[in-house]
């Protein structure tokens, strides 16, 4: 018996010893009886429950056991798997069912056990964000083990130079693979910078404008707005870096005498910038309306403009939160990836040149994987190596943003 | 200020210094003002840019260029045996009737060069719209009737003033011979402008005058349901926890960090653990909406948790003290009141994540959506791709029609979103409750 048509008489038998535990409480209570403190079809809720969670725990050991059986020989685990597991995990159900079904009676203490198991399935819940975590950090960990099996760290970190095509055939010229991955780093940095001198300003200035000066009705009509370019998928920014932004910079670059390419490091990094822009202007709002009311009253009081109380006074005062923002979004930039794979380049090329074309770690990871994967070449490995730089790299400046914010938050609470 | 002001000295207000001084703050005071709005400015022409931008490219892939020429059915070359049987006419030379009709039309056309060209004139998938029409109708057979062919996607770019005929002929693809036929057709009135339902009935294909979205979009859905399935009780039941029942610990400490930070991942690392853990461990099929909605769900995941605790922390304490105080458990209480009263914020929140998560491409890039893929999928398992994945592999391809369908195909996608992100901007306002 394979594993869904076994699901699914585990299910038609809970539901059966729902129903007749529901129907054996019924017949138990006294209907003169009034006070009922648990509802029939709780104690059809406490049978299926009996017959439900033996047989998943069952299946949950099964499933950790699956991993190393098979080393008692395909015959022996093939029995295994096809006649006693089913067999033994429906008699457990089975098992369950007799057993609560004996014990109803209206004393039993129904309601506890329930809300036991329901408290048990809601801690599970919770716990998945937390697997999920330890999932990422494990697929990753475990396959960049195997890589830097291969490529010396030294190499990965301090080399200059990337390209990752080994060789089909141990004679071939040229394809050693070079895994440096410097360049990267380089590249991202270069389209993050551009990105947030492009986002700060602008967000910033949104963000101070629609709070200081901006009457309520052109922010109920203005904000929502801005946040449609938080809502766009980053696959339409890529698309429009790449036909429209990269081809315009290109042209204008042609007209005034400068070599722009077309995948250039610009265009990808103004319309990441552009995607960020509502990040930072809506982060920044609610920083800058935390500062306290008295601290503007005390600058208008003693003269100073609008202006000069932004400047002097808002801002400073708003500052580690807005470092905060800004990390936040410098750590979005980092691991944004369709508008680069779309709108950069794919060769690694070392330079400080906005106008020449980059590559970043997101677009190697999508060129290293999408395809043909053999799971042990040094390629594919690479990739993993890569998102997990990207990912302490980015857990960290969340963290630090958070720790900050934090910080600042409590100043003024 | 600091001169006129020194103590004992009274300060002269109306000093031409000071009021020039005043006069100077002011003009600051404007140019910041304008600096501000002038950001907001910037920023909403770039929004506006990038719309119009996609809009004017896209809007062309509505319609479609369609050849009205007479096509002869002959039954000797479609059916010889005369019995309509089924697989027969399915199996017939279609391509030969299609050469014909091209031939009969353009009589004068002779070198074996040129007819290929004209054969170009119509799409590829002539012969089997010809197929389709004598399967629905074999009454046709023996008949001479007008057909509307698809045309070929040059000439539906030419038709629609992609290339323009001013330039030489070697700098464009559709050649003045071309442009001589199209002439001949358009004179006597053949060539007619259509609703374009190929592109939102067909899947993905080579030739982008058959291409379409309804594989892209089945696989949307499907890869949705999954996410919703698993991210929507798992996101609620976390936040219920977090917010009714969780003891003030480490381990809830723990949780709460975590669901912040995953927020904050980066998608594509999803994908690598999507990658990992359900291709590589549980070997679950690639490239199906099975495990693209498995991957989305994780992501989607603290979005949920993060609206849903909100939603259930607005929901005063008076109502769980009511409950309480009428005799109802813990739960009873978290379940039978406060998640009903909160269950408008939390759909909210839901659909939010869930268009987020039609929107995304990275992680499903990882496991293998982006398999070329012709067939419409029917179910979770079957290989698909989505609407996002679809625009990237468009967008890759080199041929100018494909422009006009990757465009197209995103006004599609803007269309969902939006329609997903008003349903939710009309949830809140509707059930909204304000204690």
């Amino acid at each position: 018996m394979s594993f869904l048509p076994l699901v699914l008489v585990l299910l038609a038998m809970c539901t059966f010893g729902y129903w007749y535990g529901s129907r054996r409480a019924m017949a138990q209570t006294d209907s003169s009886v009034r006070r009922v403190a648990v509802r029939p079809h709780q104690f059809g809720l406490y049978v299926a429950i009996w017959g439900l969670v033996p047989p998943v725990f069952l299946i949950v050991l099964w499933g950790l056991f699956q991993e190393f059986g098979s080393s008692l020989g395909p015959a022996l685990f093939d029995q295994i798997r096809t006649i006693v597991f089913p067999v033994v995990t429906l008699l457990v159900a089975a098992g369950g069912l007799y057993v609560s079904i004996q014990k109803i009676n209206p004393a039993l203490k129904v309601r506890k056990t329930i809300e036991t198991a329901v408290y048990g399935v809601l801690i599970l819940a919770s716990t998945l964000s937390v697997l999920t975590t330890v999932g990422i950090v494990f697929s990753l960990l475990f396959e960049t083990i195997q890589f830097f099996d291969k490529v010396p760290l030294s190499e990965f970190f301090l080399g200059l130079e990337w390209s990752p095509q080994t060789a089909l055939r141990a004679d071939q010229v040229g394809s050693s693979g070079a895994f440096g991955a410097i360049p990267l780093f380089a590249g991202t940095m270069l389209i993050t910078l551009i990105a947030m001198m492009v986002a700060v300003p602008l967000g910033l200035f949104s963000a101070v404008y629609m709070t200081e000066y901006a009457t309520d009705r052109f922010r109920a009509i203005v904000k929502p707005i801005l946040e449609i370019l938080a809502g766009i998928p980053t696959v339409v920014y890529g698309f429009f870096a790449a036909l429209t932004v990269g081809v315009f910079f290109r042209d204008v670059g042609s007209a005034i005498g400068l070599d722009v390419v077309s995948e250039s490091a610009l265009a990808a990094g103004v319309v990441m910038g552009m995607m960020i822009i509502p990040f930072i202007s809506s982060l920044s709002d609610d920083i800058i309306m935390a500062v306290p009311q008295s601290l503007r009253d005390g600058s208008y009081g003693l003269g100073a403009t609008r202006s000069e109380t932004v400047m002097k006074v808002i801002l400073p005062a708003a500052l580690p939160g807005i470092v905060g923002a800004v990390l936040l979004a410098v750590s979005r930039a980092i691991g944004e990836t369709m508008i680069v794979v779309m709108a950069a380049g794919f060769a690694a090329n070392l330079t400080a040149n906005p106008l020449e074309a980059v590559t970043t770690v997101t677009v190697q990871i999508v060129g290293l994987l999408v395809g043909d994967q053999e799971f042990d070449s040094a390629k594919t490995l690479a990739a993993f190596a890569l998102a997990l730089v990207l990912f302490v790299i980015t857990l960290s400046l969340n963290v630090i943003a958070l720790i900050v914010v934090r910080k600042y938050r409590e100043k003024y609470d | 200020m600091t001169d006129t002001s020194t103590p004992g000295k009274k300060t002269d207000w109306a000093s031409p210094q000071l009021l020039a001084k005043v006069a100077q703050r002011q003009r600051a005071e404007k140019r910041f003002r304008r600096l501000g709005l002038s950001a907001i400015v910037i920023a909403l022409a770039m929004l506006a840019t990038l719309l119009f931008s996609i809009a004017g490219k896209g809007y062309s892939a509505f319609y479609q260029t369609r050849l009205v020429m007479d096509v002869t059915f002959s039954e000797a070359v479609i059916d010889p045996k005369g019995t309509r049987n089924e697989d027969d006419l399915r199996a017939a030379g279609y391509g030969g009737i299609v050469r014909d009709t091209l031939r009969e039309t353009f009589p004068d056309v002779k070198s074996r060069k040129d007819l290929r060209e004209l054969f170009a004139l119509v799409s590829k998938g002539a012969p089997m719209q010809l197929r389709d029409m004598v399967l629905d109708n074999p009454d046709l057979i023996g008949q001479t009737v007008p057909v509307d062919f698809i045309a070929g996607d040059d000439i539906d770019m030419f038709n629609k003033g992609f290339i323009p005929r001013d330039v030489p002929e070697g700098d464009r693809r559709v050649k003045d011979m071309e442009i001589a036929w199209f002439d001949q057709l358009d004179a006597v009135g053949a060539v007619k402008m259509v609703f374009n339902s190929t592109f939102f009935t067909s899947g993905d294909s080579r030739e982008p005058e058959l291409a379409g979205i309804w594989g892209a979009i089945s696989g949307s859905f499907y890869t949705l349901i999954v996410t919703f399935l698993i991210s929507f009780p798992i996101g609620v039941m976390s936040a219920i926890y977090l917010e009714e029942f969780a003891p003030q610990n480490k381990f809830t400490d723990l949780i709460e960090v975590n669901i912040n930070n995953l927020a904050a991942v980066p998608s594509i690392v999803f994908g690598l653990l999507g990658l990992a853990l359900f291709l590589n461990v549980a070997h679950l099929p690639r490239s199906a909406p099975l495990v693209g909605g498995l991957t989305l769900a994780l992501m989607t995941l603290p979005t949920i948790i993060i609206a849903s605790r909100a939603a259930i922390r607005a929901v005063p304490d008076s109502i769980r003290e009511a409950a309480l105080g009428l005799g109802a458990s813990k739960q009873q209480t978290a379940f039978h009141h406060v998640l009903p009263l909160s269950m408008p914020g939390i759909l909210t929140g839901t659909i939010i994540g869930l268009s987020q998560a039609l929107g995304e491409t990275a992680p499903l890039l990882m496991i293998g959506m982006v398999a070329f893929i012709v067939d419409i999928p029917g179910g979770f398992t079957d290989a698909a791709t989505v609407l996002p994945v679809q625009i990237f592999l468009w967008a890759d391809s080199p041929e100018r029609a494909f422009v006009e369908k990757t465009s197209g195909a995103i006004l599609v996608l803007l269309g969902f979103l939006i329609f997903m992100n008003a349903l939710a901007v009309l949830l809140r306002k509707k059930f909204e409750r304000r204690w």
